[in-house]
């Protein structure tokens, strides 16, 4: 690789009128910039979802309470789940990844750019739809609602007789368009991986963040498309009278679960492979360690997206299935806990021994690891249909989901917002204000969704709108919404970090953290073309190549 | 440090990447597939199972000519690309219309089909379960087929305008992985709606 690779910083910052800026923005098919609204866009809804997370809390703080009304509340879930799985998760994720991959393996773009805008305003459309429900639900007939189905939206709730109106099918439109979406990317990703890769970028060279958003999009192929498959015979259900799910003409509701997990239980595989391939990213860097057993960690990787098509079931032990299909999937399912666990070992394998720097985004990573690893035994505890028929629709399920979700996928992210930030916006985090966000957020977290297990292990169903007082539920409550509450002003401590720093950051220059990979090779924010020639690469990290001539790694791989 | 030391040859090996073009199409296809396997499921799941009439023995008739015509059109557009391929113009334009007729023929027949179980029948979407499915699933493939013809007849205007030539056979190939697919889809179709199904 030449020094040609550092390009050239184009600095055209002559102030344009903001309607040119704005146009230039929509129009974009830049894979960079189209990242920026992916994240952007998601940022936007998180706080959404998060106010709904907070009068679902504060409806819950003591026994009887009435903050909200039942309807309300039943809104409040079904409009938190969806919106944070669909339209949080998801755009970040694809923002994250549309921004590094084609910068990590030494792309111009990506392979489909005009695919790409089309993908995000499908999936920007889609939210926008799912939120105008709160105006429209109900049509011409009277003021609109939003759905109150759940987010797994079973049948025969979302039937006509059930669910009037039109609030059920701002539901499935929304999520039929941003499904779309999400296929539009992954067939993009997948593209662009396989056949955008610069010279030398062998797979098996290739930086595990690609290898993972690789996995990921091969999953988004065959777990989103049951979802839009399952869709669309609602809607055939709905509009055309159609009897997939009407137990009254001899349809199914069990197979509407079975179609739902088919997507439902992959989707949390395509939430967390991203946030693994951050840690896969950041460990190592902070560590000063190249990553420890790279072929295993692809294994690994593979492995989950396969043993992660086949343990959907698991969600619903408690309808009465034979036998054999329990033990099919609880074998399947305790199964993952081995690739996950050799993930688990690396990224210690990789900090052991390694000068371990306790930055931002390494706070952010060791306590995914944490986390992670107990919302992992909470997972092997309820994969077992025995123990899950017991605790099954409690908030013992609500703990262990959240734990996965909040404490490992978005300490990930918050990981990966405090590592890259940098490179996108050409400025760092305050550190700080990061260490402020890190341990306010660890210490909500904690009370929160520690608190939130033993409730359920007395019995707490989820879902439920209020409860009796004297069950010895209600401290533990009062404790999971304040550390909810927490949580919330440690995420306004980030978003203050996001603005402050835009503007009075200090100057990051091209690689503040002394990283491997190629997008640290190019000035932060890269240029449009990204990379002035196409960099040649021969070793995993090819930084380290570049910056010790004398002892590259391409010698010993 | 190791001794060990890799020999660098004067000239690297060529670079050689995958068309995207190919591996976006092929992506697409897994998508598709996993759609149909849904409705494919549905089909098999609720045959027999609908509380009332009509049922698949009683009013489906096996549209072997258009069967016929569909899956030779899988012959036609390959050689129409392999002849856009040797730069034959001509062939390629002649072969891509006969795609077009034979695939516009099988859509032709499922409309007769259709047409015949509503009028002839009373069946319709909403009728049973056999209904629901029967249509969503062929309806669904013929989606496809309307979906493959729209594109074919993009290229069809652009070829009789003399701008397809042979630095496009690559995207011919893409359209034609496409097609191949739809037919393979019907294969499945007609197994389990004609023949399991019945």
């Amino acid at each position: 690789m030449s020094s040609d690779v550092m390009a050239i910083r184009t600095a055209p910052v002559a102030d344009r009128p903001w309607v040119e800026t704005l146009h230039s923005w929509v129009t974009t098919v830049d894979h960079k910039r189209l990242g920026i609204l992916y994240i952007l866009y998601a940022l936007l809804f998180l706080v959404v979802a998060g106010f709904e997370a907070l009068i679902i809390r504060i409806q819950l703080i003591h026994a009887h309470n009435d903050f909200v009304s039942p309807q309300v509340f039943n809104r409040m879930f079904t409009m938190h789940g969806t919106t944070m799985i669909f339209f949080v998760a998801i755009p970040i994720l694809f923002g994250f990844a549309n921004y590094l991959v084609p910068l990590m393996i030494g792309a111009r773009d990506m392979a489909f750019p005009r695919l790409n805008a089309f993908s995000f305003w499908l999936t920007a459309f889609g939210g926008f739809l799912l939120y105008f429900s709160f105006f429209g639900g109900s049509g011409l007939y009277g003021a609109g609602n939003a759905p109150d189905v759940g987010w797994w939206a079973y049948a025969p709730l979302t039937s006509r007789a059930f669910s009037p109106g039109h609030s059920s099918d701002y539901w499935t439109v929304a999520l039929l368009v941003a499904g779309f979406g999400s296929i539009g990317t992954a067939v993009n990703l997948i593209a662009t991986i396989l056949c955008m890769r610069c010279p030398g970028m062998h797979l098996s060279r290739m930086p595990l963040l690609a290898w993972l958003n690789l996995v990921m999009s091969g999953m988004v192929l065959i777990a989103v498309t049951p979802l839009s498959a399952a869709q669309i015979m609602l809607l055939v259900d709905r509009y055309l009278g159609g009897h997939f799910f009407d137990t009254q003409a001899g349809g199914s509701a069990t197979l509407w679960m079975h179609f739902f997990w088919i997507f439902g239980h992959p989707e949390v595989y395509i939430l967390i492979l991203p946030s693994f391939a951050f840690v896969s990213e950041i460990v190592p860097v902070f560590s000063r360690k190249p990553i420890f057993g790279y072929p295993a960690m692809v294994g690994a990787s593979v492995s989950i997206g396969f043993l992660g098509m086949s343990v959907w079931a698991h969600h619903m032990f408690s309808i009465g299935m034979p036998s054999y299909t329990n033990s099919f999937f609880t074998i399947t399912t305790l199964a993952i806990g081995v690739p996950t666990g050799i993930k688990i070992f690396n990224w210690l394998g990789t900090m052991w021994g390694g000068k371990i720097l306790f930055k931002t985004p390494m706070l952010f990573c060791i306590a995914f690891l944490a986390q992670f690893l107990i919302s992992g035994l909470t997972g092997i505890m309820l994969g077992s249909a025995a123990f899950n028929w017991q605790l099954t629709g409690s908030y013992f399920v609500v703990a262990h989901f959240h734990y996965v979700i909040v404490g490992g996928i978005l300490f990930a992210l918050f990981g990966a917002f405090y590592y890259w930030y940098p490179k996108i916006t050409g400025r760092m985090l305050n550190e700080t204000l990061g260490k402020i966000h890190f341990w306010l957020f660890v210490l909500g977290f904690h009370l929160t969704f520690d608190l939130m297990h033993i409730p359920g292990l007395m019995g707490m169903p989820r879902r439920i709108y209020t409860y009796e007082p004297g069950r010895g539920w209600d401290t533990l409550n009062f404790l999971v919404t304040l550390g909810a509450f927490i949580q919330a002003i440690a995420t306004l401590v980030f978003v203050a970090n996001l603005i402050i720093s835009y503007f009075k950051g200090p100057r990051a220059g091209n690689d503040p953290w002394d990283a491997w990979t190629l997008e640290w090779s190019v000035s932060s924010p890269p240029p449009a073309y990204n990379f002035a020639s196409i960099p040649k690469v021969g070793s995993r990290r090819p930084l380290w190549d570049l910056k010790h001539p004398d002892d590259p790694d391409s010698r010993y791989e | 440090m190791s001794a060990i030391t890799t020999p660098i040859s004067a000239t690297p090996p060529a670079w050689n990447l995958p068309y995207r073009g190919k591996v976006g199409m092929a992506c697409l296809i897994i998508a598709e597939s996993a759609i149909f396997t849904i409705f494919v499921v549905a089909y098999l799941y609720y045959a027999g199972k609908s509380l009332a009439g009509p049922t698949p023995r009683e009013v489906l008739e096996t549209p072997i000519f258009y069967t016929i015509c569909l899956l030779s059109s899988s012959i036609t557009i390959h050689f129409a690309s392999r002849s856009l391929e040797h730069g034959k113009r001509g062939g390629f334009l002649v072969l891509l219309f006969l795609t077009m007729l034979l695939g516009g023929l099988f859509l032709f027949g499922t409309g007769q089909e259709w047409h015949r179980l509503i009028y002839e029948h009373g069946l319709t979407i909403s009728t049973n379960l056999f209904g629901t499915t029967y249509y969503s699933l062929v309806g669904l493939h013929a989606t496809h087929v309307t979906v493959g013809l729209l594109m074919m007849g993009i290229v069809l205007i652009f070829a009789v305008a003399g701008r397809v030539g042979q630095e496009q056979s690559a995207r011919i190939e893409v359209l034609s992985m496409y097609w191949h697919f739809v037919d393979a889809v019907w294969v499945v179709v007609f197994t389990v709606v004609y023949i399991l199904g019945r």
